[in-house]
C-alpha cells in the first residue's frame, strides 16, 4: 500500500474537523433564522459584532487584561509551585506531612474561593490573580512533586556514584528529569488558569473577557457578543494550549514522550 | 622479598554478609564472602540467577552496607560509593536528557569546561562512537548505549570498574563486539575490573580469575585462574575445558 504523503496527511487533518465546524454553523444559522429568534444572533451577526468591538478597540483591552490577569496568577504560582515540589518530593516526610493538605485543598473549585478573595483582595486585578495562583498551585507541586518520585533509581545511583554536589545533581539530574513532567503540569494547570478568569472576571472588575460576556448581557441583552467573546475564549485556549505543546518539543525533554 | 606481596591488594572482602527481612521472615542473601582482588586484576564473578551477585555488587561498590563484615579499598573500609570506582549497571544509566558529550562531562571536576570536553570526545572517540557526542541517548542503538556508559565510566578515570552483567541486554554478536572494545580499551588504560555476569563464555573470555558463587545465601564455590593468554579464542581446547569446568560447577 502507498504512503500517504507528509501533506496529504496534514490535509486530512484539517478537512475532517473544518467541515464538522462548517456544518455547526450552518445548521446553528439556520434554525436561528427559521425559528424567528428574536434574541439568539446568526453567525453573521456574531461576526459584526466582533468587527464592531475590533474597530472601537475594546476587544483588544479585554483581551489583554484577561491575558494579563492569567499570566500574573499562572507565572506566580510556577515560580512557588516547582521549588515546593522538588524540595517535597525529594523530602518524603514533608511529602507525607503536607501532601494530605494538597489533596484537600486541590478539590476545591477556585470559583468557592471567590468570596474569600473579594474579602482578602477587593475587587481589583488582585481577586482574580489570586484565583488564577489557587487554582493552579496545587495541581503544579502535586505533578512536579510525583514527577521526582518517578525518576529512576538507576539515574540516581550513577549520580551518586560520581560524588557531584548538590546543586549539579539538582541542575543536571532532578530537574531535567522532572522537566516532562513539569511540562505537562504546566499544560493541565494553564488550562485551568484560563477557564478561571473568565468565571472570576463575571464578578466584579471592568475588563476581560468574562466581564465582555456578563456585561454584554445585562447592558441590552447583546448575545452576539456573548458568543463573539465565547468563540474568542475558545480560540485564545487553543492557542495557550499549543503554545505549552511546543515546549514538549524541547530536544532536552523528548526522551519521555517517545520519539 | 617475593614480588607477589608487593603486588598491593587493592580490595579486600572481609567475610561479608547481608540478609533481608521479608514477611516469612529473614531471607539470608550473601553468606560470608572473602575474596582479594589485587590492582589491575579482572575478576569474574558467575553464579546461578537469584543467587545473590547483584546484592554482593551493591555492596562492593558501596551502594549498600553489609549486615556483618567489610569491604577495604587501598585498606579504606569503604562506606558508600566514589568515583574512584565506577558502577555499570544492567540496565544503563546514561542521562537520556543530555546528549553524550554532557553526560561524560557530568561528573567531571575542577577542570575548565573546554577542557572537560576535550576529555568526553577523547573518550567519545575511544569507544568508537566519533560524531555523536551532541546525540541524545533514544537516537542512539541499545550497543552505543552501552558503549556511551562505559565512556562515562572511562572518562573519570576510575581505579575500579565495577560491571554488574554489562552486555546482557545485548544481543550475541555486540555482545561478542563489546568484550573486544573492552578489551582493546583495558589494554590501554588498565583498570582494576569486577565482572558480574551469569555468562560463563564472557567470564572465561575477558577474566584473569573466575569466582563461582553457590545459590542462596551465596558463598565462594570455587575459583579458577585463567592463564590464558590474550587475545583468547573461544574455540581453543584450554577456552572449552575452563568453561566446561565452570559450567559443572554450575551444575550443568
Amino acid at each position: 500500500m502507498k504512503k500517504k504523503s507528509f501533506f496529504a496527511q496534514k490535509r486530512a487533518r484539517v478537512i475532517a474537523p473544518a467541515i464538522v465546524l462548517a456544518l455547526l454553523i450552518a445548521v446553528w444559522w439556520v434554525v436561528v433564522v427559521t425559528t424567528h429568534s428574536a434574541i439568539f444572533p446568526t453567525p453573521g451577526q456574531v461576526v459584526t459584532g466582533t468587527w464592531e468591538l475590533v474597530q472601537d478597540g475594546t476587544l483588544w483591552d479585554h483581551i489583554g487584561s484577561s491575558l494579563m490577569r492569567v499570566g500574573a496568577g499562572f507565572l506566580l504560582a510556577i515560580a512557588v509551585a516547582i521549588p515546593l515540589g522538588l524540595w517535597i518530593g525529594r523530602m518524603d516526610a514533608a511529602w507525607v506531612t503536607l501532601n494530605p493538605l494538597f489533596q484537600l485543598l486541590r478539590p476545591i473549585s477556585p470559583i468557592a474561593w471567590i468570596p474569600l478573595a473579594i474579602l482578602w483582595f477587593g475587587v481589583g486585578n488582585a481577586s482574580p490573580i489570586f484565583l488564577i495562583f489557587i487554582a493552579s498551585v496545587f495541581p503544579m507541586i502535586v505533578q512536579t512533586a510525583a514527577g521526582v518520585h518517578t525518576i529512576e533509581r538507576r539515574y540516581l545511583r550513577a549520580a551518586e556514584n560520581f560524588g557531584v554536589s548538590r546543586a549539579k545533581l539538582y541542575r543536571q539530574v532532578i530537574i531535567p528529569a522532572v522537566l516532562p513532567e513539569i511540562i505537562v503540569g504546566m499544560r493541565i494547570t494553564l488550562g485551568v488558569a484560563w477557564l478561571v478568569v473568565v468565571a472570576a472576571e463575571m464578578i466584579a472588575l471592568r475588563s476581560g473577557l468574562g466581564y465582555l460576556i456578563m456585561d454584554s448581557r445585562n447592558a441590552g441583552n447583546r448575545y452576539d457578543l456573548v458568543i463573539a467573546a465565547m468563540i474568542i475564549i475558545g480560540i485564545i485556549g487553543l492557542m495557550l494550549d499549543g503554545i505549552t505543546r511546543l515546549l514538549e518539543r524541547l530536544k532536552s525533554v523528548r526522551w519521555r514522550y517517545g520519539r | 622479598m617475593d614480588a607477589k606481596v608487593q603486588i598491593k591488594e587493592k580490595i579486600v572482602v572481609d567475610d561479608i554478609r547481608k540478609s533481608f527481612e521479608t514477611r516469612k521472615g529473614t531471607l539470608p542473601v550473601v553468606g560470608g564472602i572473602s575474596l582479594n582482588i589485587r590492582d589491575g586484576e579482572f575478576v569474574a564473578i558467575v553464579g546461578p540467577s537469584g543467587c545473590g551477585k547483584s546484592t554482593l555488587m551493591k555492596m562492593l561498590c558501596g551502594f549498600d552496607q553489609p549486615d556483618e563484615g567489610r569491604v577495604l579499598i587501598d585498606g579504606q573500609v569503604r562506606h558508600g560509593p566514589s568515583s574512584k570506582g565506577i558502577l555499570i549497571s544492567q540496565h544503563g544509566s546514561v542521562f537520556p536528557w543530555l546528549t553524550v558529550q554532557q553526560n561524560l562531562m557530568f561528573g567531571l571536576d575542577g577542570i575548565s569546561e573546554a577542557e572537560k570536553a576535550e576529555l568526553a570526545d577523547h573518550y567519545t572517540a575511544m569507544v568508537g562512537l566519533k560524531g555523536f557526542e551532541k546525540s541524545y541517548s533514544h537516537e542512539l542503538s541499545g550497543g552505543m548505549l552501552k558503549r556511551v556508559e562505559i565512556a562515562r565510566a572511562l572518562v573519570m578515570k576510575p581505579e575500579i570498574l565495577y560491571m554488574d552483567e554489562p552486555f546482557s541486554a545485548l544481543d550475541a554478536l555486540m555482545n561478542l563486539k563489546m568484550r573486544m572494545e573492552l578489551l582493546r580499551i583495558l589494554e590501554e588504560e588498565r583498570h582494576t575490573v569486577l565482572l558480574i555476569t551469569h555468562d560463563v563464555e564472557e567470564a572465561v573470555h575477558l577474566a584473569d580469575r573466575i569466582v563461582v558463587l553457590s545459590p542462596r545465601p551465596t558463598t565462594i564455590q570455587a575459583t579458577f585462574e585463567v592463564n590464558i593468554p590474550h587475545p583468547r579464542k573461544m574455540s581453543s581446547p584450554e577456552a572449552q575445558d575452563l568453561k566446561e569446568a565452570v559450567l559443572k560447577e554450575l551444575g550443568l
